[in-house]
């Protein structure tokens, strides 16, 4: 065990706890050695391991061994054993399509919709969000007045609910809100946002951003202040143009930040569901459905509530994303190296 | 501590010990409220509780939403209420108890709820008795009588046709800038109250659903040329996806809305919300080229088979099924009744304002003129399967997504699809 002996000046209470800490730890040693007797050093790590690994295996990998059991059985009931097996049945009809650029063409048309808005949205999302994100953090960066301010500002629509978001933007966009208020002020016609589907999803990707930017810059400003200042001393002595210290200085020491928030971005946007199924519906038509918007539908909503369906479209979706995530992951190293 | 102490100590000992031989069977009863009905429940059900102190029932109000998606997953897992207030009989109908052994006497449940348990019955069983209806409701035009006569526009007369109305409605809305002519709550039960009086019949001869005939299309058809005509905004049907309902009641009451397609469930909080702001009213049905029938419906309240306290269960039901205790429960919350004893004699609509009074007329009058193709696709175990494919696509093809043709193809490959689903064993 560490060695907890208590430095020589010490506050009498500090000397206290020191102590019981000493005599806590202590009470764990025999029971510790006689577990390491048992089973052998080797495989300690295991014994530490365990909590752990029951807790995910009960939350994480029961319930995905479940939905793949799910996804090869039909019908409505509920428990596994009173559904039939239809072996890839879902799959196929999820893949069933004449051509996958036309999501009209397949049997399974609200899905491919879904997907194809959700690649929209990821894309435009990404973009937006690491971009606003990245902008952000270096203006915040600067020694700006009312900079702890401005920090508060943007990281505080990160603390609401997805669900209020949507409803204030929808309280702000609708025919008679804010937005439609002020246009009309100021002369111009009412605009139906959520009846155009370019507009439905300008708004779905920007409240996205406004509503998530904050924690994102969160950790790009982490990543920035970590950034030794002699460099940009030393940059600054070599009269280096703000532009190049910004592409060879600060990008290239912000990379590693930058890949995790790229792939929590990633992960995020194709999960999306909430906000945009509160603040537009899916709508018009199913021009903001996405993926998670149809399994929930399909599992829950439907009058006829098909969990097989809903399970095997959930596998599909977990591919895409380990799948985005590898790709991304292999550019990230590919740059590194 | 002394003798005194220690005595005081062990009776309330054996008092809390001696406790469960008085504890209260408690049951839970799932109900959803468009206006009053559940304030009115809770006193009907306290005054139950005083006369039955071996029985207590929690009212877990919810959303309408989760009385159709989530109360159907929690009776699949075989969870749930003892008693659940619904309106999908058919979907759930297999999680319904038979009351009929438990009941003091069923022959006033068959004979006062006779029609309408039909409707909550398993297919093929004829006998099962599983709850009573809270409320009968039939489709029907909502309208905006002043805003008519700030335009100057006659109110169409009783025989008038769906054409009719959606004219005069336009002609409203142009001259007073109300920015919805003609609005459909976005339902496809709404839908059928339109495409019934078209024609529609729905259902083939083996009780499987064969929606797509001349009666949808022309429905379908008059709903699309209305959008492109500007007499409905695609606000409503449109601007959502699947299967989501968009009522526009919010829209009727800011006085938007010359005419207003929902029903009779509305009138009490309309009485209570609109109050002197306008004058509204309740039209008849408008008529189609094959009648002017709506289509009724309505919420039943039913007995859940996995409960665990079936005879105190069908107390309660005997109870609030009785023909007092219903009648106070239609006039306090102004709900059509669905006891057919109690509609003979006619309810006696309490608090109700001389315009709730009338339209609660019209729609009591509209009951008579309601096809029997109404019924029958109404007490269909498969119609909310038709119901919510014909608005999924039909909002598709409104948001300019999909053509008719090719709406139509998509509801009955969806219909087949889930019937299948559904009958998979």
């Amino acid at each position: 065990m560490a060695d907890a002996s208590p430095p020589t000046r010490m506050m009498p209470r500090d000397a206290l706890a020191a102590r019981l800490w000493q005599a806590a730890s202590g009470l764990l040693d025999r029971p510790m050695a006689l577990v390491q007797r048992l089973v052998g050093g080797n495989r300690m790590a295991w014994i530490f391991l365990a909590p752990n690994i029951f807790f995910f295996g009960l939350f994480v990998f029961l319930p995905i061994g479940i939905n793949i059991a799910l996804s090869v059985t039909g019908g409505t009931n509920l428990f596994l054993g009173d559904r039939p097996h239809v072996g890839a049945a879902h799959y196929e009809a999820l893949l069933d399509c004449r051509s996958y650029l036309e999501p009209g063409s397949c049997r399974e048309d609200h899905f491919w919709k879904g997907v194809a808005n959700t690649l929209k949205f990821t894309l435009f999302q990404m973009v937006a969000m690491v971009g606003t994100a990245l902008v952000t953090a270096l203006v915040l960066n600067r020694k700006i007045r009312g900079r702890g301010f401005f920090r508060a500002v943007y990281f505080f629509p990160v603390l609401l609910s997805p669900v209020v978001v949507a409803l204030i933007w929808k309280w702000i966009l609708q025919r008679d809100g804010l937005l439609n208020a002020a246009i009309t002020t100021a002369g111009g016609q009412k605009i139906l946002f959520f009846v155009d589907p370019g507009w439905a999803m300008f708004w779905a990707v920007f409240v996205s951003v406004w509503a998530h930017m904050g924690f994102y810059t969160l950790i790009l400003l982490a990543g920035l202040q970590a950034i030794p200042a002699d460099l940009y001393e030393a940059a600054e002595m070599d009269g280096t143009p703000p532009m190049r210290v910004l592409t060879r200085i600060t990008l290239p020491l912000l990379w590693p930040n930058l890949l995790v928030v790229l792939v929590l971005v990633l992960i995020r946007a194709v999960q999306t569901f909430d906000e945009v199924f509160v603040l537009t519906g899916g709508g018009p038509g199913t021009a903001t459905v996405m993926i998670v918007q149809y399994i929930y539908e399909t599992a829950f909503a439907n009058q006829v509530q098909n969990f097989g369906r809903a399970a095997a479209a959930s596998m599909l979706l977990g591919g895409l994303l380990f799948a985005l995530t590898m790709l991304q992951l292999w550019f990230a190293r590919r740059k590194a190296a | 501590m002394n003798r005194r102490h220690w005595l005081a100590g062990a009776l309330m000992a054996a008092t809390l010990a001696a406790t469960p031989a008085f504890a209260q069977t408690t049951l839970r009863m799932t109900w959803y409220s468009d206006g009053n009905e559940g304030e009115v429940m809770r006193d009907l059900l306290n005054r139950f509780e005083a006369g039955n102190p071996g029985i207590k029932v929690v009212l877990d109000t919810v959303p309408f939403k989760a009385i159709n998606e989530n109360l159907p997953v929690q009776l699949a897992a075989g969870q749930g209420p003892d008693m659940a207030r619904i309106v999908d009989f058919g979907g759930l109908a297999k999680f319904a108890l038979d009351l009929r052994p438990h009941l003091a006497n069923a022959a006033y449940w068959e004979q006062n709820f006779g029609p309408f348990l039909e409707w909550m019955r398993e297919p093929g069983n004829t006998t099962a008795i599983p709850g009573f209806m809270t409320q009968l409701t039939v489709t029907g035009p909502l309208v905006n009588k002043t805003l008519f006569e700030q335009a100057g526009v006659a109110l169409p007369g009783p025989k008038a046709t769906w054409e009719d109305w959606a004219k005069a409605a336009k002609a409203v809305a142009d001259k007073t800038k109300a920015p919805y002519p003609v609005a459909f709550d976005r339902s496809g039960h709404r839908f059928y109250g339109l495409a019934v009086s078209q024609g529609s019949r729905m259902i083939a001869a083996d009780g499987i659903p064969a929606p797509i005939d001349d009666g949808f299309k022309r429905a379908a058809q008059l709903i699309s040329d209305w959008h492109k005509a500007g007499v409905m905004s695609k606000e409503l049907w449109g601007s959502v996806s699947g299967t989501a309902y968009r009522g526009a009641n919010e829209e009727f009451k800011n006085a938007q809305v010359p005419f207003y397609l929902s029903g009779s469930w509305q009138i009490s909080q309309f009485d209570k919300t609109v109050g002197n702001a306008f004058d509204w009213i309740a039209a008849p049905t408008p008529c189609g080229p094959a009648n002017c029938s709506g289509m009724p419906g309505g919420a039943g309240l039913i007995a859940i088979k996995a409960t665990k306290h079936p005879a105190e269960v069908a107390k309660v039901m005997d109870y609030l099924a009785s023909e007092p205790v219903l009648a106070e429960f239609y006039a306090r919350t102004l709900f059509v009744p669905g006891h057919i004893g109690i509609a003979k004699k006619g309810v006696a609509y309490q608090g109700a304002s001389p315009q709730a009074a009338a339209a609660l007329k019209v729609f009591g009058d509209s009951v008579a003129a309601l096809d029997p193709a109404a019924y029958r696709i109404q007490g269909n175990a498969y119609s909310r399967i038709v119901f919510n494919a014909a608005i999924s696509r039909l909002g598709q093809s409104i948001a300019g997504e999909i053509s008719l043709d090719e709406a139509y193809k998509r509801i009955e490959s969806d219909v087949a699809q889930q019937v299948a689903e559904r009958n998979k064993k």
